[in-house]
């Protein structure tokens, strides 16, 4: 059975089978009781990490020392954003949106800035402008919760027959994202520049343009998360991203891109968010408590990225 | 002065290769005592693969290495070290992160324990002193710090510094690259000296004069074997030369020169500027060689003219796309992760597109058309890039470039490690392609080579120094112009 065997050679076959296996054992604990609403809500939840998660991919994806610290942060101004410009009317909702797009845009423009202009490495580049947003955010919030239009709250919490409308955004959002890593110029150049920045400058390739685009696109994808965050959740706040510096790398790591860069992959962005949310869906109807689910979160992730690196990135 | 009865180091019947190419070719060698011995040669000669034998770096396929008259089976840099063999390298082997004195230490046994750190730097402070008086290094600098000259001071002090281990012999590879004249000259002076007091020394260096005053016997080397050793008072730089370059090119080339001077110009560097006072011109079809000593500005000249077709240069003018064919392809060219046909439609990508999308069947006609005309070995275009060999590889890379909508192509020393069968092949195709009306500027370190360029411009510490037209090369007139002029 050739075609089952390439399927599990696949690598992000691994981080679905992961979620499968965390979604059953949570089933069989509750005895059958409330499996489909587990799918349901994990699918809902998954979608955040999925949007960051691509952004974060196309980062990686550049090649060692690439990373976005700023998505926290970035995803809390925008959410702070959108909810003042939205200001609680339906008619301001698109208008809303569109400001937590702009602010994640200025913030990937900002953060290229720091690594181009002033020189210093993503890692650091991205982490101290997060300081600077987390700032911008407190001043300008005033720490509030700020509300979302009724309408804009009720949209991001629509279902069709358990599958909730923010997973069909979020699926069609990797589509797009794969054709553009796979099917486009830009994506080619993403992986060229990952392998060999060198090599890729020399083949030609527009690498400072290209890398300007991927951390523009890695703040954008924060911004539109935190305004779907804030509706979901009904509310902004300036912790509300506070989960997807972690959780924004683990899904590229568990999903088999390579963190040494050159090397992506976008369904295994789904199969690990998936099976991060289920794994805390798991853990809480086992009822561990708070520090103890978190040790083993850490611990349960940092075993999945030994595993699930450890054939790949020894070639 | 020297004593022929009396060989300190002999090398009998070395040989070496490096895949196919065959660096040492069976090479006797020997060093007497209180002698300086000067060892010239092109690059890829075989003189620094010889010494690092010697020095005990490298290790020969063949041949037998004699200390002091006594047979060395098991011969390693500890054990050269322990019979008073040391090298100064050419790449230098100072810790970047330590200090002069710290640097001293570790390469002696006996300066363990406390107080070494004290006796090192006096050594280091003394042995600096001695060579090159008013050099303004402390033993407390760490040599990252210091300039690529004073690194350079640094490791001629070192290998001359005395603690117990013995020191017969010492190789300087090129010591003089990245010295001033002055330092250049401290040194020489120094070697005579250190013979005088009967340790015999290996000079290297591209400096016909240097070597000429310096030495009492000089070995030239040629295409991995030794082709003249004799006294140095018998010798001319012009003799040298030859007995470096040897014949004359074989039978030229006849170029069915279809390039005159009516043919516009597509790439220009200005005289004057950061290249020399020679500018140079490329026009529509003529292949332009670049010559010189290695790593003397050739392949900075090409990566300049690369840049400049994207974005304004001062004193560079290029019209038209380009495509650059690497020589280094594990730094500079291959995509490791990918596939053949990805590794060669990547610079043809935006003529590939169909609407947003790369076309999945224009790119793999791209590559197989490729594959047909450059004969590149692969079944399975889909293939990892790794999988070829060498030779096949860089074949891919001319296949991105010539694949590719540019004018004018870039060749960086494209032929390190390819075969004779593939460079015959890739020759015809330039030629064909030159007369279609592509550009090529080409630099190669193989001579044999500038035979298929309609004009050679030769570098010399990163300027341009000569110009030759086709019919006036020949390798003397490249070397001649390749060697500085210093006291010959």
């Amino acid at each position: 059975m050739p075609s089952f065997a390439k399927l599990f050679a696949t690598p992000w076959i691994w981080s679905f089978l992961g979620a499968l296996i965390v979604w059953l054992a949570a089933v069989i604990f509750t005895g059958g009781h409330g499996a489909g609403g587990m799918i349901t809500a994990a699918l809902s939840l998954a979608v955040f990490t999925v949007i960051v998660g691509l952004g974060q991919m196309f980062v990686i994806t550049l090649g060692p020392g690439n990373v976005d610290l700023s998505l926290p942060a970035n995803i809390g101004l925008a959410s702070a954003v959108a909810m003042k410009t939205m200001d609680g009317q339906d008619s301001l909702i698109a208008l809303g949106l569109l400001a937590a797009l702009a602010c994640g845009v200025v913030i990937g423009l900002a953060n290229y800035a720091l690594i181009r202009v002033l020189r210093i490495p993503p890692i650091i580049a991205t982490l101290s402008s997060s300081f600077i947003i987390l700032s911008t955010d407190i001043h300008y919030g005033r720490g509030l919760q700020i509300k979302p239009p009724d309408s804009f709250a009720d949209f991001a919490n629509v279902q069709f027959f358990g599958v909730p409308i923010l997973g069909l955004f979020g699926v069609a959002l990797a589509v797009v994202a794969w054709a553009g890593l796979q099917k486009m110029v830009y994506g080619r150049s993403v992986l060229a520049i990952g392998q060999n920045m060198r090599a890729a400058k020399l083949a030609g390739i527009p690498v400072e343009r290209v890398r300007l685009l991927t951390y523009t696109l890695s703040g954008a994808l924060g911004g539109i998360n935190g305004a779907l965050l804030a509706g979901y959740f009904r509310g902004a706040s300036v912790d509300i991203g506070n989960e997807y510096l972690l959780s924004s790398i683990a899904v590229v790591v568990i999903g088999g891109t390579s963190v040494a860069g050159g090397k992506a992959n976008v369904p295994g962005i789904w199969g690990a968010s998936l099976f991060l949310v289920l794994l805390l869906t798991m853990l809480n109807t086992f009822g561990v408590s708070a520090g103890l689910r978190l040790l083993l979160t850490g611990l349960i992730i940092v075993g999945v990225i030994t595993a699930a690196g450890g054939h790949k990135t020894g070639r | 002065m020297s004593d022929p009865l009396r060989s300190i180091a002999k090398l009998d019947g070395v040989k070496r290769s490096f895949g196919a190419v065959r660096a040492l070719d069976g090479v006797d060698f020997a060093v007497h005592a209180k002698e300086c011995i000067g060892l010239v040669g092109h690059n890829g000669a075989g003189k620094s693969t010889l010494m690092s034998i010697l020095a005990g770096t490298g290790s020969p396929d063949s041949g037998t290495i004699a200390i002091n008259g006594a047979a060395q089976s098991d011969w390693t840099i500890q054990r050269a070290r322990a019979l008073g063999v040391r090298c100064v390298f050419q790449e230098l082997s100072l810790s970047p992160n330590l200090s002069v004195a710290e640097n001293t230490r570790v390469s002696h046994g006996a300066l363990n324990g406390w107080g070494g750190a004290k006796r090192a730097a006096d050594l280091i402070r003394a042995s600096l002193d001695a060579i090159f008086p008013g050099h303004g290094i402390s033993p407390q600098d760490i040599v990252g710090d210091l300039a690529i000259g004073q690194r350079q001071m640094v490791e001629v002090a070192r290998a001359f510094t005395l603690t117990d281990d013995p020191l017969h012999l010492v190789i300087l590879d090129e010591p003089t690259s990245s010295l001033d004249a002055q330092t250049a000259r401290q040194l020489l002076d120094h070697i005579r000296r250190a013979v005088a007091g009967g340790i015999s020394c290996i000079l290297i260096s591209h400096i016909l004069g240097e070597i000429l005053e310096t030495s009492d016997r000089v070995v030239v080397m040629r295409d991995g074997k030794v082709v003249a050793d004799e006294p140095a008072r018998d010798l001319t730089r012009a003799r040298l030369v030859a007995a470096m370059g040897g014949a004359r090119l074989h039978a030229k080339t006849t170029r069915s020169d279809g390039v005159g001077a009516s043919q516009p110009v597509v790439a220009q560097v200005q005289a004057g500027g950061a290249h020399g006072a020679i500018g140079l011109q490329a026009r529509r079809g003529e292949v332009i060689g670049l010559a010189g000593l290695a790593g003397h500005g050739q392949t900075k000249l090409l990566i300049d003219l690369f840049e400049a077709a994207n974005a304004r240069r001062k004193g560079m003018t290029v019209d038209g796309a380009v495509a650059l064919v690497a020589g280094d392809r594990q730094t500079d060219g291959i995509f490791p992760l990918w596939s053949i046909a990805m590794n060669i439609s990547i610079r043809s990508l935006a003529a590939l597109r169909r609407g947003a999308f790369i076309a999945a069947d224009k790119e793999a006609d791209l590559a197989v058309t490729w594959r047909e005309r450059i004969g590149i070995r692969t079944d399975n275009l889909d293939n990892n890039i790794l999988s070829l060999s060498g030779g096949n590889q860089q074949k891919a890379l001319f296949a991105r470039a010539l694949a590719s909508d540019a004018q004018i192509i870039l060749m960086d020393d494209p032929m390190r490690g390819v075969d004779l069968g593939t460079k015959l092949d890739v020759y015809d195709l330039i030629r064909t392609q030159a007369q279609q009306g592509r550009t090529f500027l080409w630099y190669t370190t193989e001579t044999d080579e500038l035979d298929n360029c309609d004009r050679v411009y030769v570098f010399r510490n990163g300027q341009i120094v000569a110009v030759l037209d086709h019919d006036d090369l020949t390798e003397e007139k490249i070397i001649q112009s390749s060697f500085a002029e210093v006291g010959a």
